[in-house]
């Protein structure tokens, strides 16, 4: 157990180095003149020389690089050009919108799928199985932004039951920050849902097809008991899988989210920042997302060694 | 126990097609693609109407018999620009496809046959483009390279690469220990000779089942950009770029949203049942009876 | 009235009959052993006893257990029925666990479903039962989990499971053929005093006859569906009244007619020599800093074998057998040690130099499934290893070669433009030989060669193998766990044990008169129907 995890911890670890380096060379490295870039053509030559000395692009790239690491591990993640605020401030500022937004989409999604998932493996080839997947396979197809159009179209212009768009911050209560953010966690949550519920059925009708189930079967074990007791946990290890890359894809989905919304979170920052070539930010907060995948990857690993016995050891 | 699926025995091509065409969701989705497809080709010949015409008379026109889907804020016909719109999807995405597959299935094959240090090296090359989130990733490239097609297709092909990477080294792994790739080896055939020779034919189902999912996953990720302003830029249509557009016209001109929106569900769910067809008609195993 | 009746009873899928009007009944506290090859419908009889049949299956006629119309009982009254009156113990113990539960929970859950037992009460009555099935507390505490056990162990906790409740009726399809010899002996063993212990009645399902001589009261014969025979077990194999359970019988003890031993060359270079070959593998890992142990597959073997000879190398699975077999065949290196053919060390070759050489070798392996890529044609098949010829023949010379070679092995020619699936598994083997011999090899490693198949074919293919021998002078080395195997087709054997070869010679003579403790325990363990017979009949007397 112990070694199964340092070896995860030490694959998690490697992971961020080469994406930092990755980052640093994308950004810093293949643009040529970073600081040309994030002034524009028309900048004075003073202004870029400023600006060269500010991002330190002055020292050799190695000491550049060693530079931005230390600053990161300390906290300083840079100042941003365009906000003129240190970029750590920004982060803070949007994460409190971001953050409880994924959280709700996830639970949502996650609430959705794996019961409507149980249920049609369950009742296979049923109607309440026919009708379920057809629906999740709609799900997939359905690209998030265009379905957050249509809820914005039915519940704030034709009901007005909930806010278009913004956000008015959590100063102004937790009942109007979680009503801004409902619109937008369903229409995350939604294509996320559809994808789990398919793999948690397939998972389980695997399953159900196993020797042991049979094995269970034959001790009299109702076909219920077997479907919640046996079935289940062997199924959850390819849909923790799922749920592991679920993740990335709901940090990515944020990013057009908070734009159909107007959402000051982490998905418009870096988005802005990247529109208004603010380097410093983006690569902030990039390194943040990726960050936060290899923790979410790492507790699904470990998830994985709670269900399954067999990678206690194998490390 | 692991998410990638695993090659199986499978009948020879002749029945297959039969087969393919007897079940419902491959046929459903077949013909979906085709007319998607055949929509695409079409445009290149004849649209309703004739989209770099501006026709200001015409602006904001409610689908009626002359516009079926209305027309935009420029009076352009919005069938006749979700028709030229399927060329840049397709487009993107099946080059993004073909760029997954050109580089991930050798270096997946060359993973399994080869094991040790490159087999590590591409695991751990697969974690880091999977630890950022595909759109980010996108957005960043084509920020920094500049927004377009080109930018786009290389931006979501870059992260096809690992996906079939994986696919094809894991049923590759799992071939690799059979008796008649053992019997190949004792007939004295060497790595590459059996790859192509007995891997790969026994790989290409899972591989042609990936393909259509991310030809799927690729029409939302080019809508995705495109919606962002990172896609195809004006005044080539997108459907992605559309849906922006519409976007602040919803209170007055819903309709706008609405055809474009289904165009991009109704290609990705061919695709998406064609892909599942294909997997229930050459991976057996799932359709067993329990 | 019996304990379990079965009348008339069909089972079909749509308009396919599986079963056609089967007719078999057990006492209590009897054994009534089901004989039959692949496909004749033993395990769907068994499935309908359970009512566990595959869905689209149906069921008709009537089955009764102990007063109980089972085809007509309610769910609910099977799940009373399954698992406490009625145990069933199925045929590959490596996959009948639950792989997140842990053994005490598999066998506890079972008693507290039926009697209602506290947790604690259940899991007593489950050390018991794992006690008596011979997996003690201090090695097999109910905290294991089911990939902490070997195969055997699995099948005793299977067999926990079925016996918890001290069932009327145990249902064993074949528990013993996934496992090697010496295991199948024990848990035969552990089964027999199970029944006599308890009296339950045994449905053992089996394809070897000689297993079931042993332990059966009653035979019942089934083919495609039928039921061909049903009596006393003595004198149904005594007597063999029956044509199809002659045939069987015959089959099982069938011996191929060979030509003498080559005799023996003096002075010259033995074909394959094996000299300290020692393979290990990287072990696992105790702690994250402590280097792991390398676990020794094979260790210091060395043997010589001439040419035309036929040797069997037999063991219990995990001896290291094929792991030898693989370094002979070059697909695998030694760790240390020589392997030369023909005088020339192939281990130091690499592989474009080992191209004469893998040329006058040649495998045959176990499966007759798993051996051929199913995308490709039997011409391409069988023509595989002419890769190896030094001159790659024309496509009309390439479909003459594997003409020949099906000819050899008894399949025409036209059969070159079919798809293996198009095969029964006997045929598929002889493709598997044919390809084998196309280039000609002076030897010919077969791994388990006929153990996958119906004792029938069997037969045909042993004959097959003591023919090739006797007109193209192959050599043979034969892996097998099976002696029957070793006793019909080769004069010397070796028996391996733990990586060793602890005993060689020839093979009458070691199988009659085993000398280490490896050996004896792979003979004494060998079921052998004329012996089992014997004691039958001595027994009855």
């Amino acid at each position: 157990m112990i070694a199964f995890l340092a070896k995860r911890i030490g694959i998690g670890a490697i992971t961020l180095i080469v994406a930092s380096i990755v980052v640093f060379a994308v950004l810093e490295i293949l643009p040529g003149d970073p600081a040309l870039l994030m002034l524009g053509m028309n900048a004075t030559p003073e202004a870029l020389a400023a600006m060269r000395e500010q991002m330190g692009l002055n020292e050799p790239v190695p000491v550049r690089y060693l530079g931005w690491i230390a600053g990161l591990l300390a906290g300083d993640f840079g100042r941003s050009f365009t906000y003129s605020s240190p970029v750590i401030d920004l982060i803070l500022e949007r994460v409190v919108v971001s953050l409880p937004l994924a959280l709700i989409a996830l639970t949502l999604s996650t609430a959705i799928a794996i019961p409507v998932g149980i249920f049609s493996a369950a009742r296979r080839g049923r109607a309440g199985d026919t009708v379920s997947m057809g629906v999740a396979q709609l799900g997939v197809a359905v690209p998030n932004f265009w379905f957050a159009l249509l809820l914005v179209y039915v519940f704030a212009v034709w009901l007005r039951l909930l806010p278009a768009g913004g956000f008015p911050g959590w100063g102004a209560g937790v009942w109007p920050g979680l009503k801004a953010l409902i619109l937008p966690a369903v229409a995350l949550a939604l294509p996320q849902a559809a994808i789990l519920a398919r793999v948690t059925r397939s998972a389980m009708l695997e399953v159900l097809g196993e020797d042991y189930i049979r094995t269970a079967r034959a001790k009299g074990m109702p076909r219920r008991y077997v479907l919640w007791r046996h079935a289940l946990r062997n199924a959850m290890i390819p849909v923790l899988t799922i749920m592991g890359l679920q993740f990335s894809f709901l940090l990515a989905g944020t990013i057009i989210i908070e734009n159909v919304f107007y959402l000051p979170g982490l998905g418009r920052l870096v988005f802005q920042a990247i529109t208004q070539r603010d380097l410093i930010v983006v690569e902030g907060v990039v390194m943040l997302l990726v960050a936060s995948v290899v923790v979410v990857n790492l507790i699904v690993d470990i998830l994985y060694a709670v269900v399954d016995p067999r990678l206690r050891i194998r490390a | 126990m692991s998410e990638v699926p695993v090659p199986h025995e499978a009948p020879p091509p002749a029945s297959l097609l039969r087969q393919a065409f007897a079940n419902r969701s491959f046929l459903t989705g077949f013909v979906i693609t085709a007319l998607i497809a055949a929509m695409a080709l079409a445009s290149f010949v004849w649209t309703p109407f004739d989209i770099t015409h501006l026709i200001v008379a015409d602006r904001m026109k409610a689908p009626s018999w002359q516009h079926p889907f209305g027309t935009d804020h420029f009076g352009r016909d919005i069938l006749s620009m979700i028709m030229i719109g399927s060329r840049n999807s397709i487009a993107v995405a099946v080059v993004a496809v073909g760029i997954g597959m050109a580089v991930g299935v050798p270096l997946g094959c060359w993973a399994a046959a080869r094991g040790g240090w490159v087999d590590e090296a591409l695991m751990r090359f697969n974690d880091v483009v999977f630890a950022f989130p595909a759109l980010l990733s996108a957005v960043m490239i084509t920020a920094i390279f500049g927004p377009g097609a080109v930018n786009a297709i290389v931006a979501i092909g870059i992260f096809n690469v690992p996906v079939f990477a994986r696919v094809a080294r894991a049923g590759a792994l799992s071939l690799w220990p059979r008796e008649y790739v053992l019997a190949a080896r004792a007939a004295g055939k060497g790595k590459v000779l059996i790859t192509l020779e007995h891997i790969l034919p026994n790989i290409a189902s899972m591989l042609l089942v990936q393909g259509t999912i991310q030809f799927a996953l690729g029409i939302l990720a080019e809508a995705g950009l495109s919606y962002l302003g990172l896609g195809a830029q004006p005044p080539m249509p997108s459907w992605g770029r559309m849906l922006f557009d519409a976007q602040t016209r919803m209170m007055v001109a819903p309709y706008q949203a609405i055809f474009p929106g289904l165009a991009i569900v109704v290609t990705v769910l061919g695709l998406n049942l064609l892909g599942d067809g294909l997997r229930d008609v050459l991976d057996p195993r799932l359709r067993r009876e329990r | 009235m019996s304990l379990l009746e079965i009348e008339k009873l069909t089972v079909s899928i749509g308009r396919t009959p599986i079963l056609k009007g089967v007719d078999l009944s057990i006492e209590e506290g009897e054994v009534l052993g089901l004989v039959g090859e692949s496909g004749s419908g033993k395990s769907m009889t068994a499935l309908t006893v359970m009512r566990l049949l595959p869905h689209a299956m149906r069921a008709a006629g009537r089955v009764t257990f102990d007063g109980i119309d089972i085809l007509a009982a309610p769910e609910a009254a099977m799940n009373r029925l399954r698992g406490d009156d009625i145990g069933m113990v199925f045929q590959e113990p490596m996959t009948a666990l639950n792989p997140v539960k842990t053994i005490g929970e598999q066998v506890a859950e079972g008693i507290r479903w039926h009697t209602g037992a506290s947790r604690a009460e259940a899991e007593e009555t489950a050390r018991k039962i794992l006690d008596r099935v011979g997996l003690p507390a201090q090695k097999f505490p109910l905290s294991r989990f089911p990939h902490e056990l070997s195969g055997g162990q699995r099948q005793r906790v299977v067999i926990a499971i079925a016996c918890a409740l001290k069932p009327k009726l145990l249902i064993a399809d074949e528990p013993t053929t996934a496992l090697d010899v010496v295991l199948q002996a024990q848990i035969l063993d552990l089964l027999r005093d199970l029944v006599d212990e308890r009296r339950m009645g045994l449905l053992l399902i089996s394809h070897d006859l000689a297993v079931v001589a042993d332990m059966a009261d009653r035979i019942t014969v089934m083919r495609h569906g039928e039921v061909m025979e049903t009596g006393e077990t003595g004198r149904t194999l005594t007597e063999q009244a029956h044509p199809y359970t002659r045939q069987l019988a015959r089959a099982s003890t069938h011996v191929p007619a060979r030509a003498g031993p080559p005799a023996p060359e003096t002075g010259k270079t033995p074909l394959l020599e094996v000299a300290s070959v020692v393979k290990d593998y990287a072990g696992r890992r105790a702690s994250l800093f402590a280097r792991p142990a390398p676990f020794r597959a094979v260790d210091d073997v060395s043997f010589a074998l001439g040419e035309g000879q036929s040797v069997a190398l037999v063991g219990r699975s995990g001896c290291g057998k094929s792991t030898l077999a693989r370094m002979i065949l070059a697909l695998d290196r030694p760790t240390g040690g020589a392997i030369r053919l023909d005088g020339i060390e192939v281990n130091a070759l690499a592989e474009a130099a080992l191209k004469p050489s893998r040329r006058k070798m040649q495998v045959v392996f176990q499966d007759p499934y798993g051996s051929f890529d199913p995308r490709h044609k039997v011409e391409r098949l069988v023509a595989e290893p002419l890769h190896l010829m030094e001159k790659q023949p024309s496509a009309a010379e390439r479909r003459d070669m594997v003409a020949a070679a099906l000819a050899e092995v008894g399949l025409a020619p036209k059969d070159m433009d079919k798809y293996p699936h198009e095969f029964s598994g006997g045929q598929r083997q002889r493709i598997s030989i044919a390809r084998a011999i196309i280039t000609r090899p002076k030897l010919v490693v077969a791994d388990e060669p006929v153990s996958a198949l119906d004792v029938s074919i069997r037969a045909q293919i042993l004959d097959l193998f003591a023919d090739l021998n006797g007109r193209l002078g192959v050599a043979y080395l034969f892996i097998t766990h099976d002696l029957t195997v070793a006793r019909a087709i080769t004069d010397q054997v070796m028996v391996m044990h733990d990586g060793r070869i602890v005993e060689r010679g020839r093979t009458a003579e070691v199988l009659d008169n085993p000398q280490s403790d490896a050996a004896k325990a792979l003979v004494e363990a060998a079921p052998d129907l004329s012996r089992a017979l014997a004691r039958r009949l001595a027994g009855r007397e």
